[in-house]
């Protein structure tokens, strides 16, 4: 992806809308990724909240907020965000609404939430082509509630309802379950996935998205130090991991069209991110589960094999250019080779 | 003015056309659909200035009523039964955010077994959720009762939403010859929407709906919650006065039919009111003294107005159109804790259930309530229980559909 606004780290504003001391955790991933994206979407928000860990960004008489901020519920944040993005519609072409003070709508919700109860509001929100943004902090877990199992949760992660235990030794046996496609389905014209850890990316995507009206989609893969077990001030390592091994691509799809923003030099294999995390110690410790570690690269193997391969046919035009094109210096033969097969066991559930 | 005859929902269409709402959130359930497919006409058409988007389902429905009453437009929307129980969680979160738009539903009984008539158990489920609740007899009064509930909803010292009850096909589904006011008479009795408190939209930044972790506050908000009902009652009079100065047509909370000499009384609600004061009229006719109040607000609770009408006489028989699994008329346990602190509270109280599903009363059920009011002949344990209105031939047309039931392989 060719940058337009965000070349350096000095273009991202130094006015920070989510200020110091909100309840969320100490090196939260979710509020990194807010921080960064409302740092780039600029003043004039209002967020419509799903229950989830930014629940609590206001207690009462507190909000960390510069910006306007309404609580929902679970499963209903993108039809809040219906509601408001309407109402200030109809302010406006009643004239009680003054030119400067039109507002962005943004959802905010975690992947409980995005991907499970709330999504058929997202669905319909999409489909209705609400002009609206969402940003899901993916934190691959119901995290506030203590990180039971999500759809997002990844294969071989421990949670608090997929324990290790002898006779369910591997952790959550499901794949992730991946939104992205399944927002694609409806060809928003902006959807990408973000990371924290490479802010450029981030507020460039915010930007981009910013020219589109409609449905504006991001999914931030977002370390969540008590459930992924991992030292707070790690989250931007690990994060950085996670798209360094393949684990979380950076791309966009306009309209449907996909293109990576950024393809690792030399992927990194998985391991590396996954025995940094207390969450996938069984796969370590006390032996190695080498079948796991094997289909979760396998998974990403694959990942890789097949967006590097489509030159871009069925994905759209952008991806040879943003992904292989030499100066970016991708070596896409370099991926690490397919591991075995995928394991066998009872599923934890 | 002009007078056209009217189904209930559509009576429900032109109170909202009439309110001036900006916004209608709406999801299709059977009786209520007529209500959103009017007002849907009528926004593409132009007769109305007004946004209506269909949503994915009532709890998305309610959310966007929530969001866009936040942002500072007036509300509109209507649902019936199962819709009422799926958006049932927004009921709370549009109350708590203290957000004063109007929900008109179609009453009609839960499932399961699912069915289509009416009875309450749909809009008396929401009772304890902080709407104000208007229930209607008539198509008239289902128009008059929008106007009504946004004025008191969005009183300064009230701001809470309102439901405003029809009776799913006997009233939904009826024509009746309904004075629908002028545009301009309606916004002089109520002006368009200004929010009391700095909305979404506004200059400054605000957190709606922001979490408390504190009990007292908790309790604090509730009870302001609690408080403003109060305010509501206080209230209403006056604006109940006023709406009949404008349009002639004078609501009290507590509707008194044939009352006045009667020593005995039947309270009903909403559309089977109607069936009550004919029968009221059959009795009165060979000399009984007996008459009908009819409950029109629900909430807020009308105390003052039942112990007034209800002291003092010699007997009380509450038909509930709705069931307590396991207690049993909703409606005679409110009215008893009601009259308990009277030292004149009728010595007879009683509690039948009739109506369920939609069922009618069959000949002679007013003549045996009034006999069991006069004669209640029971102990003071069977007078505390619900007496569960069904025939003997119904027994036998229950026994036919089991017969055949049986026979099927």
């Amino acid at each position: 992806m060719k940058r337009e606004k965000y070349k350096s780290l000095r273009t991202i504003s130094q006015d920070d809308p989510v200020v110091a001391g909100g309840p969320l955790c100490a090196g939260c991933g979710g509020q990194l990724s807010l921080r960064l994206f409302h740092k780039a979407l600029g003043e004039n928000v209002i967020f419509v909240n799903a229950a989830s860990c930014s629940t609590l960004l206001a207690t009462y008489p507190f909000t960390p907020l510069n910006s306007s901020w309404i609580y929902t519920a679970m499963a209903c944040a993108p039809a809040g965000a219906q509601g408001v993005r309407d109402a200030l519609d109809i302010l406006k072409s009643k004239g009680k609404l003054p030119p400067g003070q039109d507002r962005k709508v943004v959802v905010l919700t975690g992947d409980g939430a995005a991907q499970d109860i709330g999504l058929q509001s997202t669905m319909a929100a999409i489909h209705r082509g609400l002009d609206f943004y969402y940003l899901c902090y993916d934190n691959e877990s119901y995290g506030n509630t203590g990180f039971q199992t999500s759809a997002s949760t990844p294969y071989g992660s421990r949670t608090s309802t997929a324990p290790i235990t002898p006779s369910s030794p591997h952790g959550s046996l499901h794949e992730r379950r991946d939104l992205f496609e399944i927002w694609r389905v409806q060809k928003p014209p902006y959807l990408a996935t973000i990371s924290a850890t490479y802010p450029l990316d981030l507020s460039e995507k915010v930007y981009r998205a910013a020219k589109f009206t409609g449905p504006k989609l991001f999914i931030a893969l977002s370390p969540c130090p008590p459930g992924w077990e991992i030292d707070p001030e790690w989250s931007i390592e690990i994060a950085r991991l996670a798209v360094e091994t393949g684990i979380w691509p950076l791309k966009e799809a306009i309209h449907g069209a996909v293109t990576h923003t950024y393809v690792p030099r030399k992927f990194a294999p998985v391991e590396n991110y996954l025995k940094r995390q207390g969450r996938f110690r069984h796969l370590f410790e006390p032996k190695r589960d080498e079948e796991v570690i094997a289909h979760i690269q396998k998974t990403v193997d694959d990942y890789w094999k097949a967006a590097l391969s489509d030159q871009g046919e069925t994905h759209g035009g952008d991806f040879r250019a943003a992904a292989l094109q030499p100066a970016l210096g991708v070596s896409p033969a370099k991926t690490p080779s397919p591991r075995s097969s995928e394991i066998k066991g009872e599923n934890h559930s | 003015m002009s007078r056209a005859m009217l189904t209930g929902n559509a009576a429900a269409a032109w109170g909202a056309r009439l309110a001036g709402a900006d916004y209608i959130p709406a999801f299709p359930i059977t009786p209520q659909t007529e209500i959103v497919e009017t007002l849907a006409r009528w926004c593409q058409t132009g007769e109305m200035a007004a946004r209506l988007v269909m949503m994915d389902s009532e709890h998305s429905m309610l959310t966007a009523a929530a969001g866009a009453a936040a942002t500072g437009v007036r509300v509109f929307t209507a649902t019936s039964s199962q819709g009422l129980l799926y958006g049932f969680e927004m009921l709370y979160a549009i109350a708590g955010l203290r957000l004063p738009l109007v929900l008109v539903n179609v009453s009609r009984a839960l499932a399961h077994p699912i069915t289509l008539e009416p009875d309450h158990n749909d809009v008396l489920a929401a009772r304890d959720s902080g709407f104000l609740q208007f229930h209607c007899e008539t198509s008239q009064e289902v128009l008059d009762s929008i106007l009504l509930a946004y004025r008191i909803a969005e009183h300064q010292e009230v701001l809470l939403p309102a439901i405003v009850n029809l009776d799913g096909f006997y009233l939904s589904f009826t024509r009746e010859a309904v004075d629908i006011p002028e545009l301009k008479e309606a916004k002089e009795f109520l002006p368009g929407f200004a929010p009391a408190y700095p909305a979404l939209s506004g200059i400054e930044s605000v957190a709606l709906g922001a979490t408390v972790l504190d009990s007292s506050l908790y309790s604090y908000f509730k009870h302001q919650m609690h408080h403003a009902t109060e305010h509501a009652l206080a209230i209403y009079p006056d604006i109940a006065d006023d709406f009949a100065a404008r349009f002639g047509r004078r609501y009290s909370a507590l509707e008194e039919f044939m009352l006045d000499d009667a020593d005995y009384v039947i309270i009903m609600t909403n559309s089977f009111a109607s069936m009550g004061k004919g029968e009221i009229k059959r009795l009165r006719s060979i000399g009984k003294k007996v008459g009908l109040a009819r409950l029109r607000m629900v909430r807020p609770f009308p105390h003052d107005d039942l112990q007034r009408v209800l002291r003092g006489r010699k007997g009380v028989a509450v038909v509930d159109q709705n069931i307590s699994v396991g207690k049993g008329g909703i409606l005679f346990s409110e009215i008893a804790a009601t009259l308990y602190s009277l030292s004149d509270r009728p010595p007879v109280l009683l509690s039948f259930i009739g109506g369920l599903g939609g069922r009618r009363f069959r000949p002679g059920e007013f003549d045996g309530i009034l006999e069991k009011m006069e004669n209640p002949g029971e102990t003071s344990a069977e007078m505390a229980r619900p007496h569960l209105l069904f025939t003997t031939a119904e027994c036998r047309e229950v026994g036919r559909f089991f017969a055949i039931a049986e026979k099927e392989p």
